[in-house]
């Protein structure tokens, strides 16, 4: 069933508001799109509007954490991450403080809003800072779970989370393990690696490869920082070519990421898929995706051109 | 405590910011050496703070975070802070940071990472919201520069501070009138900070913060008014108590030299009388 993450977000929230009386939650005035609201239904006296003022909204959660809350603090990522950003990095990440900060609305996804609020950048700047976290859920139970697994986690935690409805990648079985990425399908041609909701396209692109022959493996990395080297050094070792995808620009986020692993450590022809260097626009988000060629076919088109690149 | 107890901390205080600075070759005493009347009350008469772990123990943060002399002074005149790490301030790998770093100073008093300007009031919200949320009876307190004030984010804190009505939050405001660049009224005008405030819905008490008087007057006070933040707006000397440092803005962030500081040390003069169980010469 498609179902956006920032829905699971809320019913996370709503779980929290139940299992554990430390949470708090802090929203800047957009509580009904973040979907903090529901944490709000149930326990209202835990719940803080800080108005449209998202530096505050960091720095009130950084007070709380300190004596003794575990806040999620949540807006949409271009302002979490964005206009926030130097509260995250000096208030929050500095002192190591148990702060959640839960960022809707990320990537070209958020649609009609335009160019001015698609974060395609908040993946690089919260990675980029020590001591933070930052999880990029693929589907609706893969969210859910890491919101619950953020709560338990003593630290700082960067969590992204998405506008639009994505179909399930798991099912009820699945297990979410910090720091974990996931092997999803095996193939010894070519691996792609996915993250968010780029993973669906992923998973797409490995049954178009298939048809042609082509055996690829695809690897969710959920957890951006700190990043799964093993699975990304044994996928090189295994297929020696590799594509990342991510609706982020191609510069900072997962393939940055896997580029400096693999340049580290055993280095072999990659591709990104992603936001080219550019800023997004108005228009629906499956429009968007197209126009910015965030599709399986383009997954499978870079899949095909470092596979020729192999030695 | 008596009034010339705390002149004498306030006194000691004064030559270990002096010394910290002289020692790192660098470091804010202007800002640092106006501020030392106003935490010599807070840690001596007002805040209930006998340890640095006591969970009911009230709370400070140090907005302007380039005072972090005059906090690890206090701090060190407590006896949570060792006098023996006087000479590393801003040396590498010493506890004592440029500007606060909770992280290096764990269980010491330095409840917050502070430094870059604006931040210091919206750390204390969120404390003096989760001691309301918790129906605890902890204070709040946070110091803040006059030219920190020109940062947006302060005002966000303010309108958050009222609209929850944190009367256990209690922010004094360094008004020496001086920022890196000049005054306050050549850099950015400040002015009328007293009707901004209260504008903002606080509580405005003004006092003079270089004066154990006026000090207790205005917390005193602060104590009397119920359902809303209030600011003492304390009226104080940039670079107190060092003649040559007085009112210069200049001194914002400068070391001493030798001589200067010679001379700084033999203004201060002699600190006076051990005083009972305050670990003055530690």
């Amino acid at each position: 069933m498609a179902k956006a993450t920032r829905e699971a977000y809320g019913e996370a929230l709503k779980k929290l508001a139940v299992t554990n009386p430390d949470i708090v939650v802090l929203d800047a005035d957009l509580s009904g799109s973040t979907k903090t609201a529901e944490f709000k239904k149930v326990s209202p006296e835990r719940f803080f509007n800080v108005g449209i003022a998202e530096q505050n909204l960091i720095g009130t959660a950084a007070g709380l954490s300190l004596a003794g809350k575990i806040p999620f603090a949540s807006s949409f990522a271009m302002f979490a991450a964005g206009r926030a950003f130097e509260i995250v990095r000096n208030t929050v990440a500095y002192p190591a403080l148990n702060v959640k900060i839960a960022a809707t609305h990320a990537g070209l996804t958020v649609g009609e809003d335009g160019g001015s609020h698609q974060a395609i950048e908040d993946i690089s700047l919260m990675r980029s800072i020590p001591n933070m976290t930052v999880i990029n859920p693929a589907d609706s139970r893969e969210a859910e779970q890491a919101v619950l697994r953020a709560a338990e986690y003593v630290g700082p935690v960067y969590i992204r989370l998405g506008r639009m409805a994505v179909e399930d990648v798991y099912d009820d079985s699945y297990v979410f393990e910090l720091g974990k990425g996931v092997l999803l399908r095996e193939g010894k041609d070519v691996t792609i690696i996915a993250t968010g909701l780029m993973v669906q396209e992923a998973l797409k692109a490995y049954d178009i490869l298939k048809e042609d022959g082509i055996n690829a493996s695809v690897i969710n990395i959920h957890t951006i920082k700190p990043i799964d080297r093993e699975i990304i050094i044994s996928a090189a070792k295994e297929t020696k070519a590799i594509v990342t995808a991510e609706e982020h620009s191609i510069i900072g986020g997962l393939g940055s990421a896997v580029l400096e692993v693999l340049s580290d450590e055993y280095p072999v022809p990659l591709k990104r898929v992603g936001v080219l260097d550019t800023f997004g626009e108005s228009g629906k988000p499956k429009d968007l995706l197209e126009k910015y060629k965030l599709t399986a076919d383009e997954i499978v088109y870079n899949a095909k051109e470092v596979i020729k690149l192999k030695k | 405590m008596k009034y010339d107890e705390l002149k004498v901390i306030a006194k000691s205080m004064r030559k270990n910011i002096l010394t910290m600075i002289y020692k790192a070759k660098s470091g804010h005493p202007g800002g640092s050496l106006s501020a030392v009347e106003i935490m010599t009350y807070l840690y001596f008469k007002e805040m209930n703070i006998d340890s640095p772990t006591d969970e009911s123990r009230d709370r400070f943060v140090l907005s302007k975070g380039h005072g972090a002399p005059v906090l690890y002074a206090v701090l060190m005149e407590k006896g949570f802070i060792k006098k023996e790490l006087i000479p590393t301030l801003r040396q590498v790998g010493s506890k004592l940071q440029g500007h606060p770093d909770m992280k290096k100073l764990p269980e010491s008093g330095v409840e917050a990472s502070t430094g870059s300007l604006g931040q210091g009031l919206s750390i204390a919200n969120g404390m003096a919201l989760a001691f309301k949320l918790d129906k605890k009876p902890n204070r709040v307190f946070a110091l803040l520069g006059d030219g920190e004030i020109n940062e947006g984010m302060i005002w966000e804190a303010a309108m958050l501070a009222s609209h929850y009505k944190l009367d256990n939050l209690t922010a004094i405001l360094d008004h020496n009138g001086l920022q890196i660049d000049g005054k306050n009224e050549d850099v950015m005008t400040i002015e009328p900070i007293d009707k901004k405030f209260e504008a903002f819905g606080w509580h405005v008490i003004k006092a003079e913060g270089n004066d154990f008087g006026s000090l207790e007057k205005a917390f005193k006070e602060r104590k009397t008014v119920k359902g809303k933040p209030a600011i003492i707006i304390a009226e104080t000397i940039k670079g107190k108590g060092c003649s040559f440092m007085e009112n210069e803005a200049g001194w914002h962030g400068k070391a001493p030299n030798d001589d200067e500081f010679c001379k700084a040390m033999e203004e201060i003069g002699d600190i006076g009388d051990k005083i009972k169980g305050g670990g003055l010469h530690g």
